[in-house]
């Protein structure tokens, strides 16, 4: 991580000329290079010594090396430039940084979830389990359906509201609504749960668990962020499409339908596909609103369904006797999920690619 | 998103085109969508309230904790804030670096890839985080607080004794500055973006290193836009539920202690917690502290969005 | 322009369906077994739906018993909501569901509720579920572990902080305690496992426990961990770490021998049904109520006082002659040594005695149709 720390500055920013008075001296370009190698060598060579762990060796070396080439670079070419290279290599720390999660935590999931990613945890739900086997049918199959349940009630929603703001709404109504919608994305998803269980225990009876429930709760998180993406796509269709065909006499809402629309339909694909896998993650609205069963519940209007995000909660936290098993089941569900999420980024990446309307620029 | 950005279309063509039936229904629907965002949120803190009055007006002995609504929920008000407020500390920082490495120092060709990277951690379900934070995160740690009430005990926040699990208020704030980093930092690599050339090109012809370019250009443009986006950050992790309820040792009240095991609960995690074996008033308690929990969030993104967007409007990019 | 833009349409949203379409077969172990599976025995064939709702504590025995009753009569689904405890008996009061699941019993505001519900004014409740709650501790060279009530008290209300304690001492002479702080682990939801621990305390240890009983931990600053599993790992997790949990749960860790009387008992599942038989039963509740005063106090040999029990509670009589069948035939295999054994399997529960069969027996055999 350290090594691309000091590659050299680009040529539009390295060689102002030298004032007369500064030192001139410049430091080859593999010196920086080489004082991280020899920092790593004496710490490696201390490892013994310190009692060091892969973690603190990363650390020392990066914190030590960084030094050396602050202070190397400060003897050779002055206070500036190693204020210049110290930043360099502070700024590519972080991001190494930022790296460890993201690396261990794929690393984590793939590892111990790979033990359990067989065809038993694709077909089977847990009735009757008792101990090994089981899988997450259930769970997968809620999923789906409250996924496709909510993508239902948010897409219609959300890309009506974006032609309203793009082609219709003026003055301070779409002030409003486009501020109401960047504050709408803000919602925490627990308090959308909330919304959706108080909004049904009033008509219902408390103690209610619906999978509707769960699509409800989802589509506040959802619409935001379909609304926001829609509306960027549709903001990017030429003016010159749209009269062109009122010039035909098309009527505004036909060519909406017939121009607007098709003409930004890549980017609209992108965007419900990047929404959907925003949601499909979501476990505390699903928590309180759909609960979690052992069964196979496929109707979203009588009561708890299983979804997988749900599903690994309490296979983690309420596992069986041994609890092995269990924790080997919510790490294949974490698994599934990631594997679900990637996917469809994956997917809308390759939608906004193929489908992506050949202008002629 | 992308670079070409047409300008919007303009409203001229509204009056022109014939109205038909077609387009009055049409116009309505959209207009009836645009409402229902409005009604929507209205109904959001309508039903809420509803359902958070049985509380408000409840005796106290009947809230959970004997102490009435209000000791019940400022323990938790307090941990919300303590560990958004790490992740924040936590988080800026490294987000604006992150942002300058994309934007400044990585090479150009791989820009774009090394942005996406930072971007799937925004992909993850929050849940996943929960996992790797009880199981990698907190093991991990717990030297590190033994070292810090050790050497640095003398402070109140350090001052132990450390958790022999590594399941803290610390810890959970890392986690969220982890899981907040692609929000934060995906903002502050726009606004940088906006920075004119022509400034940044006219300091590197002054003679200024990169980073004197950096300091003088670019920052003082994005300065606004980065308190913005770590607001909204903010609001994120205000919010997060699964991942603190899953990593956060939850016993006592208010305490700065941070590497400790006693520590208060977070208002989303309280709830996750507690909600799925409650009945009664207890449920109607719970949503009056999610009440508190999307006021105190809602004040936060109005403020964030008001900053973000006076930025937007001032810089009159392109 | 246009033909290609609606094919494009035309094959994203056949990707979607496709995506979407995945719903072909059902999950491979929910396809019942069939006719004339298993030895159904004298019992005729029933079928139907038998709804519960309560503890999460009984939820892993619950799985268990109807995993088992689906090989007795294969016709019938058991469906169980683990809502906890007192979401359960609220539902059963409402009429939501045929019984509920609950680790305390109806107090007096919900007894004359629940006879109202039933259509014979008669309520069951059944101490079905018996499971021994252990004091686990995670301590290094210390495996035997003898602890009298008060020194559990202590430890937990955080006054014995140090592992050679003379207090600790006192009731393990001989052993070598280290000089180690201790960190107790206790639950940091609302659980019936913590109302029952602190129950025994509140109970067996005098004034030496300060608390009143609470599903919540009243004790602030010890370390809190989620869930039986939870507790498990946070105590694995440390050194000099103890904590309470089914012992069904405690796996390696060591488990404490529990002051009771003048002896120390290991906590197993015969002990705890003991305790759960020689308790009083509360009187005054009607014919078929068998809810219990646990006698947490005991000084009874080979009792082990530290038991959290669950009860089953339903109507002697059901309007509904279905109902009725089921909800006995249900019970009837619950409490039979097959049933729990089940239990003990699956969620390591203590078997009930023959003396609390017996008595259960009644109440199965009184459910009727009203």
């Amino acid at each position: 991580m350290t090594q691309t720390s000091t590659a050299p500055a680009p040529p539009g920013s390295s060689a102002p000329a030298p004032r007369r008075g500064e030192r001139t001296r410049r430091l080859p370009t593999w010196a920086p290079w080489a004082a991280f190698l020899g920092v790593a060598a004496v710490v490696g060579a201390l490892w013994p010594v310190l009692d060091l762990n892969a973690a603190l060796f990363v650390l020392y070396t990066v914190v030590l090396g960084t030094l050396a080439v602050y202070l190397l670079t400060r003897a050779v070419e002055g206070s500036r430039r190693a204020t210049d290279r110290l930043v360099t290599c502070l700024v590519v720390s972080a991001f190494g940084l930022a790296m460890v999660p993201l690396v261990s935590l794929v690393w984590e999931v793939v590892s111990r979830g790979a033990a359990r990613l067989d065809g038993e945890f694709f077909t089977s739900s847990l009735v009757g389990i008792v101990g090994e086997g089981g899988g997450a049918y259930h769970a997968i199959m809620g999923t789906l359906i409250i996924t496709a349940l909510t993508t239902l009630l948010s897409v219609p929603i959300g890309l009506m509201t974006a032609i309203f703001l793009v082609e219709y709404a003026r003055g301070r109504l779409k002030r409003a609504i486009t501020f109401l919608v960047d504050v709408m994305t803000g919602i925490p998803s627990i308090v959308a749960g909330l919304f959706a269980y108080a909004l049904f225990a009033i008509f219902l009876g408390p103690g209610i668990r619906l999978g509707v429930m769960g699509a409800v709760a989802l589509s506040v998180l959802m619409i935001p962020v379909v609304v926001r993406s829609a509306e960027e796509v549709l903001k990017l269709v030429p003016n010159e499409l749209r009269e062109a065909s009122y010039a035909l006499g098309v009527p505004k809402w036909r060519t909406i339908v017939k121009v607007v629309i098709p003409t930004s339909i890549a980017g609209l694909g992108t965007g419900v596909t990047l929404a959907i896998a925003r949601v499909v993650g979501e476990t505390a609205p699903l928590l309180i609103t759909l609960g979690i069963t052992n069964a196979t519940n496929l109707d979203a209007f009588d009561g708890r369904m299983a979804t997988l995000p749900v599903y690994a909660y309490y296979q983690l936290t309420q596992p069986g006797v041994p609890p092995q098993f269990a924790t080997d089941r919510a790490w294949t569900a974490a698994l599934v999920l990631i594997i679900l999420v990637m996917g469809l980024n994956v997917v809308a990446r390759l939608i906004s690619r193929f489908f992506a309307p050949k202008t002629g620029r | 998103m992308s670079s070409t950005r047409t300008t919007p279309p303009s409203r001229a063509g509204t009056g022109r085109s014939v109205r038909r039936p077609g387009d009055r229904v049409f116009a309505g629907t959209a207009k009836g969508a645009g409402i229902l965002i409005l009604v929507i949120l209205a109904g959001v803190a309508a039903f809420l309230v509803v359902e958070a009055v049985p509380a408000l007006t409840a005796p106290a002995e009947e809230i959970p904790g004997d102490g009435g609504l209000a000791s019940y929920v400022a323990p938790l008000v307090f941990g919300t804030l303590l560990a958004a407020v790490i992740a924040l500390l936590v988080a800026t920082p490294l987000a604006v670096a992150i942002a300058l490495f994309i934007g400044y120092y990585a090479p150009r060709r791989l820009a774009q890839g090394l942005g996406y990277l930072v971007d799937l951690l925004a992909a993850i379900p929050s849940i996943v985080y929960g996992f790797w934070g009880i199981f990698w995160l907190a093991p991990k740690l717990v030297p590190l607080f033994e070292w810090l009430e050790r050497t640095l005990g003398f402070i109140p926040l350090f001052a132990g004794p450390a958790s022999t699990t590594g399941r803290t208020m610390l810890t959970t704030g890392l986690v969220l500055a982890v899981m907040i980093l692609p929000i934060v930092s995906a903002i502050s690599r726009e606004v940088f973006l906006q920075v004119p050339s022509l400034h940044r090109e006219a300091a590197l012809a002054l003679g200024a290193t990169r980073w004197e370019m950096i300091r003088m250009a670019v920052l003082p443009y994005g300065r606004s836009g980065v308190i913005g986006g770590s607001m909204l950050g903010l609001g994120r992790a205000l919010g997060e539920t699964m991942a603190v309820a899953i990593v956060l040792s939850v016993s006592g009240g208010i305490t700065f202690n941070l590497i400790s095991s006693g520590n208060p609960s977070t208002i989303a995690a309280n709830i996750a917690l507690e909600f799925p074996e409650s009945s009664g008033i207890d449920i109607n308690t719970l949503i009056a502290s999610g009440l508190a929990l999307f006021v105190i969030t809602l004040a936060v993104n109005v403020l964030a969005r008001a900053i973000v967007n006076r930025r937007a409007e001032f810089s009159g990019a392109n | 322009m246009e033909l290609s833009t609606t094919s494009r349409a035309v094959v994203l949203s056949a990707a979607l369906a496709g995506t979407l379409a995945l719903t072909a077969c059902g999950a491979a172990n929910e396809e019942n077994a069939g006719a004339g599976s298993a030895g159904a025995g004298d019992s005729t064939e029933l079928s139907g739906a038998l709804d519960g709702a309560g503890a999460s504590s009984q939820q892993a025995a619950m799985q268990g018993w109807s995993a088992g009753y689906s090989g007795v009569q294969p016709g019938v689904t058991v469906n169980y909501d683990p809502v906890g405890s007192g979401g359960g008996r609220e539902q059963f009061l409402a009429g939501g569901v045929d019984f509920a699941g609950s680790d305390a019993a109806l107090d007096e505001e919900e007894l004359p509720a629940a006879q109202e519900r039933c259509a014979g004014g008669e309520v069951f409740e059944l101490p079905n579920y018996i499971s021994p709650i252990a004091v686990v501790h995670n301590l290094e060279g210390v495996d035997e572990l003898n602890l009298s009530p008060e020194v559990v008290a202590g430890i937990f209300d955080q006054r014995i902080t140090t592992w050679n304690d003379p207090a600790i001492a006192a009731d393990n002479p001989g052993a070598s305690l280290p000089d180690l702080p201790i960190t107790p682990v206790n639950r940091s939801d609302e659980s019936g496992t913590t109302e029952n621990f602190t129950e025994y305390l509140a109970a067996a240890a005098g004034e030496a426990w300060p608390h009143e009983p609470d599903g919540n931990w009243p004790v602030p600053g010890g370390e809190a961990a989620q869930g039986t599993s939870g507790v498990v790992s946070a105590v694995s997790g440390g050194n000099g770490t103890i904590g309470y949990a089914d012992l069904s749960q405690a796996g390696e860790l060591g488990v404490a021998n529990i002051g009771v009387g003048e002896e120390f008992v290991t906590p197993t599942p015969e002990a705890a049904a003991a305790v759960v038989e020689n308790s009083e039963r509360i009187e005054g509740r009607g014919r078929y109520d068998f809810a219990i005063e646990l006698a947490r106090d005991t000084a009874e040999s080979g009792s082990y006082p530290i038991v959290l029990v669950s009860y089953h509670i339903g109507c002697i009589s059901y309007d509904d002659s279905e109902t009725a069948g089921l909800v006995a035939d249900f019970m009837g295999y619950v409490i039979s040594e097959e049933g729990q054994q089940a239990a003990a399997e699956a969620a390591g529960s203590a078997p009930i005695s023959d003396a609390l069969r017996e008595q259960a027996r009644t109440a199965v055999d009184a459910i009727t149709a009203g």
